[in-house]
């Protein structure tokens, strides 16, 4: 494909008075794996359903696929592959039969679909499952199911709205390898996380966003070199420490300082260094670690506030 | 060659249905057969002993074509309440129809083309069973399935309009008791609307019920007026004009805001 895989300008979206997405730009190259970093509420799902075209856009210009969203909508889907937020499988139908109706809802012959279905379900390792009902099966293959049914149409570009979320770490890990795949094939990647792990793991680009807007852009490594410094030291008081006044005396160790419920992190080039002098200035704390800056810290320092909150 | 977005839908439900139907074959073929014998041959006996004719026809052919297109009516009324919410809500399939290139309008028609077909699967069981209890005098009996099937669309197709519009299902026990009972019963389904008292008769007319066991009545009993055969069909159609233009909006709203 020439030009963007999605393009959009001043995208905005409005439901009644209230702005969930607020004139956001971004361009998504073919190829790419680009994510939307962000935490609840932050308008991530509105702008993947924006994208996906099932939900009409407010204000600004979006392209998909070189197409316009409000005109030529069905066209997009047929190209476009979704794992929503919520599943929405049939839950008292087989795991096969949910990949047979999928395929007609894109007009595809039946043949050409049960060739793919058992190609997918091999895919997300969920051939022996293939005569199970939906509703018995455990968090982890329904999400690979809906990732398997995302791909019945051979998709140029793949959403996937929070495709790990509530998952545990196992399951996370295979689906991530599943995405890695996907993405080496040559299928363009967009995805939503409040994770900055997965973020990290899955998108050569991402932008975060935060009420409604778009904070920051770039690779996981750029958005870190760009806006924290090399490593982090976290300083959790001791139970009757007062707050105020510790961070306070922290501010001298670091460049930066930022207070969190239950603990201080204290921005530096060498971690181990300023924990030392921590350390040896007798400093009250229950637990000093030092670890590498991470997008959480770029979110953080950019916004004031943690992701999960 | 290309299927159009509404068979599609249809083929889904069928696909369901397919899986389910052992569960609901007993109950399609068991019901008319139990109600037929109450009404029609129990309560029809004692009608047939006390007054004779009900318009000129034997009870229980009076009474076999309305239990049939009331049946369609009832099935297709909560066939568009409690899925259709759970459709959008509960189970969600059909935001993951909107996500291809299926419309929400077309999943709306595609699922109103369904339930008419369903309602019309049970009213050829019933048809069956009432022509072998003798029921059906005339071989226009057949038709009376087509009725059940646009009497069907006329209540689904409203109904489905609203039900996608709600955030609980808590409208729709009202909706069963206030609005599909009544009308099950003062349809001119278990007598003629001439027995209302005179002030409720023309209400009749306002049910779409009534214009749907007219049709199904006119059909098995092979007895019928042309013109009132047209103003019948034309009201039913226009039940589903109206139900269509909002359900389309409706689903739009709901599964594309
Ligand atoms: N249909 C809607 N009607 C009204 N407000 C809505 C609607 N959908 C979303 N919103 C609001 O828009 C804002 C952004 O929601 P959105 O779902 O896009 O956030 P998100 O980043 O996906 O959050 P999360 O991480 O919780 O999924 C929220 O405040 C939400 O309440
Ligand atoms: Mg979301």
């Amino acid at each position: 494909m020439n030009g963007p895989m999605i393009e959009a300008r001043a995208l905005t979206k409005r439901f009644g008075p209230f702005v969930a997405v607020d004139g956001i730009d971004f361009r998504i190259e073919p190829g790419e794996a680009f994510g939307f970093l962000g935490p609840n509420g932050a308008g991530k799902t509105s702008t993947m359903r924006m994208i996906g075209c099932v939900s009409p856009r407010s204000g600004g210009v979006l392209r998909v696929l070189g197409l316009d969203p409000t005109d030529d909508g069905p066209e997009i889907r047929a190209r476009v592959g979704v794992v929503p937020q919520e599943d929405n499988l049939d839950t008292e139908l087989t795991v096969w039969d949910n990949l047979m109706i999928y395929g007609r809802y894109f007009d595809l012959p039946r043949r050409e679909i049960r060739e793919r279905a058992t190609e997918l379900l091999e895919f997300v390792q969920l051939s022996d499952r293939r005569s199970s009902r939906v509703d018995p099966l455990s968090g982890g293959m329904k999400r690979r199911l809906t990732i398997a049914r995302s791909l019945i149409n051979r998709p140029e570009l793949l959403l996937l709205d929070e495709p790990t979320t509530g998952l545990d770490p196992q399951a996370r890990h295979l689906l991530w390898d599943r995405l890695y795949r996907l993405k080496r094939s040559g299928v363009t990647l967009v995805l939503t996380t409040h994770y900055m792990d997965e973020a990290e793991q899955l998108c050569d680009r991402l932008v975060i966003m935060d009420n409604a807007q778009i904070v920051a852009e770039g690779s996981p490594r750029q958005l870190i070199v760009d806006n924290v410094t090399r490593e982090v030291v976290e300083v959790r008081l001791a139970i009757d420490a007062d707050p105020a006044a510790e961070v306070a005396k922290l501010k001298r160790f670091g460049d930066r300082v930022e207070a969190l419920a239950d603990r201080v992190l204290v921005y530096t080039d060498d971690g181990d260094a300023t924990a030392g002098e921590v350390a040896s200035d007798g400093f009250d704390a229950a637990s000093v670690l030092v670890r590498r800056a991470s997008l959480e810290d770029v979110f953080l320092i950019l916004t004031g506030r943690t992701l999960e909150d | 060659m290309s299927t159009p977005p509404l068979l599609r839908v249809v083929e889904r439900e069928a696909l369901v249905y397919a899986r389910l139907w052992r569960g609901l074959a007993f109950s399609t073929f068991v019901q008319p057969a139990l109600y037929l014998a109450a009404m029609g041959i129990g309560l029809g006996g004692m009608v047939s002993a006390h007054s004779g004719r009900v318009d000129g026809l034997a009870y229980l052919d009076f009474v076999a074509p309305g239990l049939l297109v009331a049946s369609a009516m009832q099935l297709a009324a909560s066939e568009s309440m409690w899925p259709v919410l759970g459709g959008a809500k509960w189970m969600r399939q059909f935001h993951g129809v909107v996500a291809t290139p299926i419309g929400p309008g077309e999943l709306f028609g595609g699922f109103v083309l369904w339930t008419a077909l369903r309602s019309m699967l049970g009213a050829a069981a019933f048809l069956l069973v009432a022509a072998l209890l003798g029921a059906v005098p005339s071989a226009w009996g057949i038709l009376a399935v087509l009725a059940a099937g646009l009497c069907a669309a006329a209540f689904c197709a409203p109904i489905t309009a609203f039900s996608i519009s709600q955030d609980s299902d808590l409208s729709f026990p009202l909706i069963m008791r206030l609005g599909v009972l009544p009308l099950f019963l003062f349809s001119g389904t278990f007598f003629p609307v001439s027995q209302l008292p005179s002030g409720l008769r023309p209400f009749a007319v306002l049910s779409p019920l009534w214009h749907g066991v007219e049709l199904g009545r006119a059909a098995t009993t092979g007895r019928f007026d042309f013109a009132a055969v047209v103003v019948h069909v034309a009201v039913l159609v226009a039940c589903i004009g109206v139900g269509a233009t909002f359900g389309v909006r409706a689903f739009a709203r709901r599964l594309s805001a």
